[in-house]
């Protein structure tokens, strides 16, 4: 009996520990731009909005979210339409070789998008004029993304039977109109986790932009985070912790939205 | 009018899906592809549409070439097994798919759709989507979109084997009607010989890429041109019994019956007689096949007999409350028979 309720105590103090583990950080996250003097722990705060008023004086911070915006709806935007299209490709053609060259590109994209490639992609977006610009950013960050979307969007793709294509190609639709019509509806939540899983990326992304981007007004804001210490290299945690919060509403809010009107649901319509 | 010369389709690996299909379906006629699965009748339907593309030969439509002519081109509807009707459209977008790609306003086309609907019965339904629909309704939105594009024909894949048997006789009788009224021509593909028989004004046997006899219903069920055919239509299979040559007698599972005029020996001489085609006799008949009764099944109105001759098995169907019980020997007594010769039927 004693052993029993030992038991259950010792698996009870273990996962609120665990627990605490993961929600100490939220909870920092939630009180500390708050507090008139945050620091690195958690504490009741004394209760001020000030800092929000010094985030919203320093210059880059407001912009560098409309950067990170920028940079990551359109690095989305160009993932979703180029991953739908060759996704659909190839699940729907036969092409020699295709499993290989999926898992080809799936490999060397952790490559590609790693430390490794540093130094070619900085000398290719030189040469290219991209060094500076959200279009530099947007495509090597996509470039990265790319092939695990294909590879994802392809299982979506597979698993939507062809005979709504064929039925739609006897009344005479155009491939284009049956992408339209048929196919991005009936996949269209694989392509808004792609998106959002897109954005969720080049959001919080921060190697490239930072080695991509020199002039700081086209920072996003995972860049300008790094940039609130003080003159003597210490972090301004009021700054950070606020800054923080505001970069992670908007990400925050897309899943609510995105999980909310594209949440995974069939709709039927094949008698199986 | 739907013409097929020559048709033969091989799928990559050597499969011959399709060896040489001549074939004309006369305007307004309601034909049936019919075979066991795997015999081409769906790659010839999609081959018709446009879904596959033949090896060699010529489909025309209404004289004209559409060999070479993409699906959406050739004038024609197809119906799926699975119906494919749109998930993420209601009935009336599903309806009036046809029209929005031939560039027909909203307006109209919803007002197409709508008076499609009414004469399927769908009207209430118009703002559903396919998940909220019956098996029989879903089928019911397939066919009324396919009848808005007013096609040149109609293409049925296995219209009714997705619902269930009750249904499937009452979405028979209404199919039927509705072609009838409609008069397009229309190409159907089934496996279930009843459904041929019950629906079509012709019906063409299939078995491996080969077209083995093409008829009405009544030739096809009374004169089938193979053992192959009579064993694949009627919904009590024909009894084959191997029958053996002597002068003007035939041999057969005990009995010595009258050899047919000009019949001459083969390697295989098949005797068929369909169940319903036979009486029984519990006293002696020379004409008769002797045997004992083995099995009864109760198909409601009638009895399926199972007698047991020598060296073979012989079902016959009595009226019901006609059957004797199992044991008690007995004679079956054909009415009407065919010879088979080589497999192939022996004309006399």
């Amino acid at each position: 009996m004693i052993r029993h309720t030992l038991g259950r105590l010792t698996a009870t103090v273990f996962l609120a520990l665990v627990l605490a583990f993961f929600t100490l950080p939220m909870l920092w996250l939630a009180s500390a731009p708050f507090d008139d003097t945050p620091r690195i722990t958690t504490s009741v705060p004394e209760f001020t909005l000030n800092n929000f008023a010094a985030i919203l004086d320093n210059p880059y911070a407001l912009g560098s979210i409309r950067n990170s915006l920028i940079q990551g709806g359109g690095a989305a935007v160009l993932v979703v339409v180029l991953a739908a299209l060759a996704a659909y490709a190839l699940s729907r053609v036969r092409v020699p070789g295709r499993d290989v060259l999926l898992y080809l590109l799936l490999l060397l994209s952790s490559v590609v998008t790693g430390t490794a490639a540093m130094v070619p992609v900085f000398e290719l977006a030189t040469r290219l004029d991209l060094i500076d610009t959200h279009l530099g950013v947007i495509l090597v960050v996509s470039g990265g993304l790319l092939p695990a979307a294909i590879f994802i969007l392809k299982d979506f793709m597979d698993e939507t039977p062809t005979t709504y294509e064929e039925s739609a190609r006897v009344f005479g639709a155009t491939p284009l109109q049956i992408m339209r019509h048929i196919v991005v509806p009936l996949v269209r939540p694989g392509l808004a986790t792609i998106a959002v899983w897109a954005l969720a990326s080049v959001w919080g992304g921060f190697l490239f932009q930072f080695i991509l981007l020199r002039d700081p007004e086209k920072a996003p804001g995972s860049v300008i985070l790094y940039t609130l210490y003080t003159e003597g290299g210490a972090p301004r945690l009021d700054l950070i912790s606020t800054f923080s919060l505001l970069y992670s509403l908007p990400v925050v809010a897309m899943y609510l939205f995105v999980s909310q009107r594209y949440g995974f649901r069939f709709h039927g319509g094949i008698k199986a | 009018m739907i013409s097929l010369h020559d048709l033969t389709k091989i799928f990559p690996g050597g499969v011959r899906a399709l060896d040489g299909i001549d074939l004309t379906v006369a305007d307004g006629e309601f034909f049936a592809l019919l075979g066991p699965s795997g015999c081409g009748k769906t790659t010839l339907l999609r081959t018709i549409a446009g879904l596959e593309t033949p090896t060699s030969g010529k489909i025309s439509i209404n004289d004209t070439d559409v060999t070479a002519l993409p699906p959406g081109n050739r004038d024609l509807a197809m119906v799926f097994q699975d119906y494919a009707i749109f998930p993420h459209m209601d009935v009336t977008t599903n309806i009036a798919y046809p029209l929005r790609i031939k560039k027909v306003p909203r307006a109209q086309r919803t007002a197409k759709a709508a008076e499609v609907a009414a004469r399927l019965s769908l009207t209430e339904l118009l703002h559903r989507r396919p998940a909220e629909l019956s098996g029989g309704q879903q089928q019911r939105v397939a066919l009324a979109r396919a009848i808005a594009c007013h096609p040149a024909a109609f293409l049925f894949d296995e219209p009714l084997s997705n619902l269930d048997a009750r249904l499937r006789l009452e979405a028979r009788t209404f199919l039927k009607r509705l072609q009838r009224e409609l008069a397009v021509t229309t190409v159907f593909v089934t496996h279930d010989q009843a459904e041929a028989l019950a629906l079509a004004d012709r019906i063409a046997v299939m078995s491996h890429g080969r077209m083995v006899q093409v008829g009405t219903p009544t030739e096809i069920f009374h004169r089938p041109a193979t053992t192959f055919v009579a064993s694949f239509i009627g919904s009590t299979p024909m009894n084959l019994l191997p029958a053996r040559l002597a002068g003007a007698a035939l041999h057969v599972a005990g009995a010595t019956l009258p050899a047919p005029a000009g019949l001459t020996p083969a390697d295989h001489l098949t005797y068929g007689v369909r169940p319903e085609y036979m009486d029984l006799s519990l006293t002696e008949r020379p004409d008769a096949f002797p045997g004992v009764i083995s099995v009864l099944e109760n198909l409601g109105t009638h009895t399926l007999v199972t007698l047991e001759t020598p060296g073979t098995l012989i079902q016959l169907v009595v009226p019901e409350g006609d059957e004797p019980p199992i044991g008690t020997p007995a004679w079956a007594v054909p009415r009407r028979a065919l010879i088979y010769r080589d497999q192939t039927l022996h004309t006399p």
